[in-house]
């Protein structure tokens, strides 16, 4: 059945204004990491021109690698992260098998108490949870943000991991019963490997934010030991700047990994977006 | 037969989630509802009943501020709503052409900006729209508009609308995302019968394919509503907790973090900052019920 739907000239358009759009997405960027590979005098005379032999310098990055601790800042931003989705998809998982598998008293009770926090932004508690984090001396310790991003990412993570373990073949699980398995094994040895893609969609949908957010580091953890890379180059851009070459090599700096993250998960996070979200 | 012990097992799975996610987000949530009835005497809390919230609504030292902050925040929602939600729907429209080259290669492109962070986007921003750098109006010389540039991020009259659209470049790619996956789910059979009663290109997008991905357009509506009203880093990373030019782009988030911690003269009050942390509750949870009830059941939703 082929119609021929495909006017050429709205072909051209769409890719015309597709394209014009790209342009727009992506020129901020392109303009901030051409520019800090150039030295002063060029920033300021040919903006939009490529560094060449004669305006190429790396000054900006020097400044930045010797003034900034951004490997300490990378390697913190890095716990954070990682340990927040250990947490989130450890916790979460075992949360929502309970809630698929398991019939028991207060069931859809819990699973609406868990669900509360999707739509409530964990930013509205700061004022209390600053107090307990001193209260109890975490305040300025990773374990402060991996614990509010832990919190933070869970419901949305519980919620989306019952709707797929509910689709879990039962044979599966009585076959494993039968033969003596405990619940425990159960879950980790064969529920959990069947899950997989679930889980690694929860994952991207909660790497990006954690790894972007400035709102708790500079509240919960801002000392120079425990800086992140997003607060790490906010602080270190304010401190430089009237030093062109280091604002825009640290901003490079600070774009690199997550561009590096979105190249290797950009189809997960794609596909994880135009399955999941939208029911 | 009935058992009655306890089932461990199953307190064991449930235990982990349930204390981090009460202990660090449901208790502080509603300990800070509680600290704002509080205020601070001779460093000792004592209870004080609405009085910080009569301080905020009623005092004009903190109501102009607090109004001029939840009006900024309704207008940055205003714009978000006006300019992204149509644009992301165009560019999922264009997008979602049977046939189209390249789709996914434009699809990641225009999905860069809402991967980096806040601090980026508002520092590169800041340096793109300066006049001392001009890059700006240099683009803007080579197109015959040079005269209309201004320092946008400078002016009180347009510093909040600029940061909106910078938020709405940033954004973008989620409602073109969510509007997307919404126009694939249209099954082939629908766009079909349109087409034999003669409906095709633009009228079958408005009559046919617009109507079935209202639904998803409702909860990118709401997404916003929720992400605009806790706002912060991006204005931080731009304008600082000050929110200049004159509190010109102060929204709710900027205002809380001034108030928490204190600036210039002024003295970090938590117990306001809880004052103000409920009454963003308080818009949230408001905005979130009209959503809940006032539109999702009124939207069709349609089973294919």
């Amino acid at each position: 059945m082929h119609k021929a739907r495909q006017n050429p000239l709205h072909v051209a358009a769409a890719h015309g204004a597709l394209i014009l759009y790209c342009v727009i997405a992506l020129f901020p960027v392109f303009v901030i990491i051409i520019n800090s590979f150039k030295d002063r005098r060029s920033i300021f005379r040919e903006p939009l021109s490529l560094p060449n032999a004669e305006s190429f310098s790396l000054i900006g990055y020097q400044t930045v690698l010797e003034q900034g601790d951004f490997f300490l800042y990378f390697q913190n931003s890095m716990i954070v992260t990682v340990a927040s989705l250990f947490f989130i998809l450890l916790f979460g998982a075992m949360a929502a098998f309970a809630l698929a598998e398991y019939r028991f008293p207060g069931n859809t009770i819990m699973g609406l108490y868990l669900a509360l926090g999707i739509m409530i932004p964990i930013r509205i508690g700061t004022v209390a949870i600053l107090e307990m984090m001193v209260a109890t001396g975490l305040v300025n310790t990773l374990w402060a943000l991996i614990l509010v991003y832990t919190a933070q990412g869970l419901p949305l993570a519980v919620f989306i991991l019952s709707e797929f373990m509910r689709q879990v073949s039962d044979d599966l699980k009585n076959a494993g019963r039968v033969d003596g398995l405990s619940e425990y094994r159960i879950f980790f040895s064969l529920v959990l490997p069947l899950v997989k893609p679930a889980m690694a969609t929860v994952a991207v949908f909660n790497m990006i934010p954690i790894w972007n957010d400035l709102w708790f580091p500079l509240i919960l953890a801002p000392s120079e030991a425990t800086k992140t890379l997003t607060l790490g180059s906010q602080v270190f851009i304010g401190q430089f700047v009237t030093d062109w070459n280091a604002v825009l090599s640290a901003l490079s700096l600070a774009i690199l990994p997550v561009m590096a993250l979105y190249v290797i998960f950009s189809r997960q996070l794609i596909r994880g977006i135009t399955s999941g979200a939208v029911k | 037969m009935k058992s009655i012990r306890i089932k461990w097992h199953i307190i064991v799975f449930l235990a982990p989630a349930v204390l981090v996610y009460t202990a660090v987000m449901i208790f502080p949530l509603f300990n800070t509802l509680r600290l704002a009835l509080y205020t601070e005497i001779d460093q000792t809390r004592v209870f004080a009943g609405l009085q910080n919230f009569q301080t905020l609504f009623g005092d004009p030292r903190w109501s102009e501020s607090f109004w001029n902050a939840l009006g900024n925040n309704f207008w940055f929602f205003f714009i978000h709503m006006l300019v992204q939600n149509p644009i992301g729907i165009a560019l999922a429209a264009i997008l979602s052409h049977p046939r189209l080259r390249f789709a996914a290669l434009y699809r990641s492109a225009i999905f860069v900006p809402t991967i980096l962070s806040f601090v980026i986007v508002g520092f590169a921003w800041k340096l793109i729209l300066s006049p001392i750098w001009g890059i700006a109006p240099e683009i803007m010389d080579t197109v015959g508009l040079g005269a209309f540039f201004r320092p946008w991020l400078g002016l009180e009259e347009t510093a909040l609308t600029t940061l909106a659209l910078i938020s709405v470049w940033q954004f973008v790619g989620i409602p073109m995302m969510l509007i997307y996956a919404a126009l694939l789910s249209i099954p082939e059979e629908i766009l079909e019968a349109a087409e034999v009663d003669g409906i095709t290109g633009i009228a079958a997008f408005w009559k046919i394919k617009l109507p079935l991905i209202l639904p998803a357009i409702g909860i990118i509506s709401i997404l916003t509503f929720v992400g605009n009203f806790n706002a912060f880093d991006l204005i931080y990373a731009a304008q600082g907790a000050l929110a200049g030019p004159n509190f010109a782009s102060d929204i709710l988030g900027t205002f809380l973090y001034r108030t928490f911690f204190g600036f210039q003269l002024q003295l970090g009050d938590p117990h306001m900052g809880a004052a103000i942390a409920s009454a963003m509750f308080g818009v949230i949870l408001i905005g979130v019920c009209i959503y809940l009830f006032g539109i999702q059941t009124r939207l069709r939703r349609y089973q294919f």
